[in-house]
């Protein structure tokens, strides 16, 4: 057990530490959230300088392009960028996480030559159509049919939670294209560009008023078979791949970003102050965020044991589903907490005076949202019952 | 960096762990409750396992390991329950003759925070050497001069309790640095413990939800049942990660704030142990109320545990000082 860190990784930190010195602070601040437009060519313009720079794709083969970095390198990466304030993956998340390592594992070398390099580089912005309203935890009911009409599949069907939909230059989409097949084995991974005609997006407001949703509706869209990924009725397995490269050291940088709030919280409770002192001198209340924080603590700990655990197995670990699970548990809390800081303040979620309630509240939200995103809480319980403890399944209603 | 214990670490944990699960199987508890906890014959075995003389340097007749295998060892100690002043004595290596070969059996009290009624101590009766950990420095006493009352009814079965009413000062032998690095081994050593409480408890409340049938099938395939389950996992994993990281912290202390690791770790495993020893017993039902089922000495160890080398509130306010210097210098 050995926490210190090798040469070789120190000094890939320190090179990287440098570079976002410089660049963080050049590339300026994010535009607001509903200007899509603005919100593409900035985070576009953040892939391309990580591109340039041999940054983008961290955990991409060097042959796509990539830096192939070892698992390690990449939590440095992700602590790095977390610490450096710099921009959030925005409207690149899709295709560098998802559509761009499945093509690489399943696509032709045609489809790969079309998308990965573009991706990578920040020119093509990808967005998900997998979840429908009526397939949700249970992604494999997903009713979306693709009939085949010559070389081309046509499309009707309704997806949601389909982020930065308007800026999107192509959809990863699954599809039913055998009705008559058991669930799993129905379902194709299509490549849908967002120009074709039938595709209608409307954006879904979120319960902060705005946000990166949108319903898609297709309405017989046409989409050339040659865009499919892998072979017709196995996507599903093909979606599993995707699938698995969302996990694993997904959160880092976020877990880096909720140390750094901790301390915003502390500093906005010795901003509140009466006749007995600040909110900070009360014992229970420092109790209370020094517990939440040596969790916090501990939990960067598993995170580091579950990356060295899957650098030696491969595969991200089983862990992966309970560091989740416990980092959504510790960010709704230690997000509670501030909104209990807040008091009446809170009920405004621009800023009052000098509390911080726009970054409170909305870190709150975010903590909501992210034990249902990437698979609900009760779902990862249930993964790790029956994959890890080796429970029996629940009974499954309809046959598999 | 790389976290994972190494070969040999995991061969060491093996060896404890299969020497505690042939020496003390869940019936012998009833025999070693008779005995208040204690069995010369154990201790003597449990020295001959390097438990006590495992972070002695080889030098001096030790085993020359660090604290992340002594972290392993205590996880292994803990998940069986094994009863005794382990964590003491294993301190008192180097410090007090006759401790790393199990031939002196010392105790402990830690009075790192100032001194609080009632003053409890754990296997009085039992101890050649009373160590007290004080602020300013380690003191040995006597503890057959000390005029102590045994509890008639201890909380954990297999932790017998005195109590006195005041402390004579000992013989110092060692300062406030000792003092303070004793304390933090001490609760890094104990997290351990708790890690292994965690899984304990989980282990056998798993067993027990695969095996138990009602409406026609194993409880553990409802989710109400399996996601109590699921939940200890995470606790024992959050544990883990906290114990390790003590560990490792103290043994390369240029890596981290070894107080901020060891508070944190003695934190989330307390909250391990405490948290999953009441959710075994959820898990058992009716029974899980029981004697018989060992369901309850986790529960109640880990309560010994939790006030041994500072309790979750006294670490998260050491945490909430370390976090309050951070604040105000920008960090982070």
């Amino acid at each position: 057990m050995d926490l210190r860190y090798t040469a070789d990784e120190q000094a890939f930190r320190s090179e990287l530490a440098s570079w976002l010195a410089n660049e963080v602070p050049a590339h300026g601040t994010s535009p607001p959230s509903n200007e899509w437009d603005a919100r593409r060519i900035y985070d576009t313009g953040w892939q391309r300088k990580l591109y340039d720079a041999g940054y983008a794709g961290i955990n991409w083969p060097k042959q796509y392009g990539g830096r192939d970095a070892t698992l390690i390198e990449q939590l440095i990466y992700f602590e790095e960028i977390a610490k450096a304030n710099a921009p959030y993956i925005g409207v690149n998340f899709v295709g560098v996480l998802h559509g761009g390592p499945t093509i690489m594992a399943e696509g032709s070398e045609a489809q790969k030559e079309r998308h990965i390099q573009k991706i990578l580089s920040g020119e093509q912005v990808w967005c998900q159509g997998f979840s429908e309203p009526g397939a949700g935890s249970d992604l494999a009911g997903l009713q979306t049919r693709a009939d085949r009409d010559g070389d081309h599949y046509v499309v009707s069907g309704h997806k949601i939670w389909t982020s930065f939909a308007q800026v999107a230059d192509y959809c990863e989409l699954l599809v039913r294209t055998d009705p008559e097949a058991p669930k799993h084995r129905g379902i194709s991974w299509l490549v849908m560009p967002m120009d074709l005609k039938g595709i209608e997006i409307r954006p879904l407001p979120t319960l902060e008023g705005e946000g990166e949703f949108s319903e898609v509706f297709l309405e017989e869209v046409r989409i050339p078979v040659e865009n499919r990924i892998g072979e017709e009725n196995d996507g599903w397995r093909v979606t599993n791949v995707t699938l698995r490269f969302e996990r694993g050291t997904a959160f880092a940088s976020d877990m880096i970003h909720l140390q750094a709030f901790v301390l915003d919280l502390i500093r906005a409770a010795q901003s509140i102050t009466s006749h007995e002192g600040s909110a900070w001198d009360d014992r229970a209340l420092r109790r209370e965020i020094g517990h939440l924080s040596g969790e916090l603590e501990s939990l960067w700990a598993m995170v580091k044991l579950s990356v060295c655990e899957a650098r030696e197995s491969g595969v991200p670990g089983v862990g992966s589903s309970a560091v989740k699970l416990y980092y959504t548990d510790i960010y709704q809390r230690i997000t509670e907490l501030g909104v209990r800081l807040l008091g009446r303040a809170g009920l405004s979620r621009s800023d009052l005076g000098q509390m911080p309630s726009s970054l409170i509240l909305g870190r709150h939200f975010n903590a909501i949202s992210l034990a249902i995103a990437a698979g609900t809480s009760q779902i990862q319980k249930n993964i790790i019952g029956e994959r890890v403890l080796g429970l029996p399944k629940e009974p499954r209603p309809t046959p598999a | 960096m790389d976290f994972q214990p190494t070969e040999d670490q995991k061969a060491l944990r093996e060896g404890i762990r299969s020497f505690c699960e042939g020496e003390i199987p869940n019936e012998r508890f009833p025999e070693l409750e008779k005995s208040k906890g204690f069995d010369r014959a154990l201790w003597g075995e449990l020295a001959e396992m390097g438990v006590f003389a495992l972070r002695l340097p080889e030098e001096k007749g030790g085993v020359g390991l660090g604290y992340s295998d002594a972290v392993l060892v205590f996880e292994e100690l803990g998940r069986r329950l094994v009863p005794g002043p382990l964590v003491w004595t294993h301190l008192a290596a180097g410090l007090i003759e006759g401790a790393d070969s199990g031939a002196t059996v010392v105790g402990g009290i830690d009075l790192f925070q100032g001194e609080s009624t009632p003053i409890v101590i754990e296997y009085l009766d039992h101890l050649d050497v009373l160590l007290v950990l004080r602020a300013d420095g380690i003191e040995r006493l006597d503890p057959r001069t000390l005029n102590a009352l045994e509890s008639e009814i201890p909380l954990d079965p297999l932790t017998p309790i005195h109590h006195v009413e005041s402390l004579p000062r000992g013989e110092r032998i060692a300062d406030a640095d000792s003092a303070r690095r004793m304390r933090l081994a001490g609760a890094a050593i104990v997290s351990g413990q708790q890690l292994g409480l965690a899984e304990g408890a989980l282990d056998l409340a798993n067993a027990y939800a695969k095996g138990r049938e009602q409406f026609g099938r194993p409880i553990g395939g409802f989710q109400a049942v399996k996601h109590i389950l699921a939940e200890m996992f995470v606790r024992q994993e959050a544990a883990r990660g906290g114990a390790y990281n003590a560990g490792a912290t103290l043994d390369t202390p240029e890596v981290a704030d070894t107080q901020r690791a060891v508070s944190s770790a003695k934190l989330t495993a307390g909250d391990g142990a405490i948290r999953n020893a009441r959710s075994c017993i959820q898990v058992h039902g009716g029974m899980g109320f029981t004697w018989e089922v060992v369901a309850h000495y986790y529960l109640k160890r880990a309560w010994v545990l939790e006030n041994s080398f500072g309790t979750r509130d006294e670490h998260a306010e050491e945490i909430a000082q370390i976090l309050e210097g951070l604040a105000a210098n920008g960090d982070e």
